[in-house]
């Protein structure tokens, strides 16, 4: 556990890491970003959490049940989606032309519009869930192996 | 001996790898037909603005379903590794 | 500016990327240092696939407020982040292991921890 000058900083600085990593999730059909890079600064701000407060106070909030939950779920968001267009083929896109997410851009550069992609908002969703979980748990892990030799429940 | 064999194999693949650098198409022309295709009829197909979204997940969403296997797979085995010591220490 | 670069630069690069990589993974005994080189691997050949599909003088290949001109090739693109991911998940992997054989063998080196010679 590091001072408390440190500990103050990190309590103030989660709250901005959170809200950036969500929006590069959130808008990656319309800007550059998506599932996989989210999910990632997500999870460097878990990790940040654990060096400024040591894998011990961590280990009472994060509890591996609820990581194990999340990232089996954001799984599934992702291949019940696969599985829903199945009417044609395996992957198709069928919310184009619905008025839930599709909408068709207008052709060449234009300011974008986030009603706009189909069914692939709802994967990126799917998969940054997934990154993140996996990604903090693998971290917990090995902090917890290196100090204190206290294995997960 | 054995450091001579591994000189000799390890100048053998250098040379194929500068050979093959010095032999690629010139840096900055590419062929490229199925790229036009996707750049051009990116916008009315998927009703996407973002074109590499659009190729990670729909037109070629199986690679995209596979590396998602290997991410699960990996957390999977390193969790299961860390759990194993703790059943020893029990028992024993 | 960058539409002129004398004669394949970029590739030299690679092959000189992947050069040291198989150096280290032929020569070196430690297994923290052999993790490197798989790591410098890796980096290597995501060097290679970005480089293979640049157009001379082109634009990112988004239709949101993009600028005009000719746009880069989108597919190598991803697939470079589909290498990213995979690389990440088996160095995680592989350090894992290396971390149960120092705790069980008392060293990491890879010609003495060896489990079946007694």
């Amino acid at each position: 556990m590091l001072s408390k000058i440190v500990r103050t900083i990190a309590n103030q600085l989660i709250v901005f890491i959170l809200v950036f990593g969500l929006y590069i999730v959130m808008h990656g059909h319309v800007t550059p970003g998506g599932g996989f890079q989210g999910g990632a600064v997500i999870a460097s701000g878990a990790v940040m959490m654990i060096v400024a407060f040591g894998s011990r106070e961590i280990k009472k909030s994060l509890r591996e049940r609820h990581l194990s939950l999340v990232e089996s779920g954001g799984a599934l968001i992702f291949i019940g989606m696969a599985f829903a267009g199945m009417g044609t083929i395996f992957f198709y896109n069928f919310l184009v032309g619905t008025p839930v997410f599709g909408g068709i851009p207008p052709t060449g550069p234009n300011p974008g519009n986030i009603w706009t992609g189909g069914v692939i908002p709802l994967m990126n969703l799917g998969v940054g869930l997934k990154v993140t979980a996996g990604l903090s748990a693998v971290v917990l892990a090995m902090a917890l192996f290196i100090s204190g030799e206290e294995m997960e429940e | 001996m054995r450091r001579i064999i591994a000189w000799f194999v390890l100048i053998i693949l250098v040379a194929f790898l500068a050979s093959g650098a010095l032999l690629m198409h010139p840096f900055g022309y590419p062929p490229s037909d199925m790229d036009d295709y996707m750049i051009a009829n990116s916008q009315a197909e998927t009703a996407n603005n973002n074109v590499v979204a659009a190729v990670l997940f729909d037109y070629r969403g199986l690679d995209t379903l596979g590396e998602a296997t290997v991410l699960f797979t990996a957390v999977t085995g390193a969790l299961l590794l860390f759990r194993a010591v703790r059943r020893k220490e029990d028992k024993g | 500016m960058m539409q002129y670069i004398p004669y394949n630069i970029p590739f030299i690069a690679v092959a000189a990327l992947v050069g040291v990589a198989l150096f280290i993974l032929i020569f070196k005994r430690n297994l923290i240092k052999v993790i490197m080189g798989i790591a410098i691997l890796g980096a290597g050949v995501n060097l290679f696939l970005v480089t293979l599909g640049y157009r001379a003088g082109g634009v990112a290949p988004i239709y949101t407020a993009s600028p005009d001109g000719i746009m880069v090739l989108p597919v190598p693109q991803a697939l470079t982040l589909t290498n990213i991911v995979i690389t990440v998940s088996v160095i995680a992997l592989m350090l894992t292991m290396v971390m149960f054989t120092y705790r069980h063998m008392g060293d990491i080196d890879a010609n003495k921890s060896r489990l079946l010679r007694g």
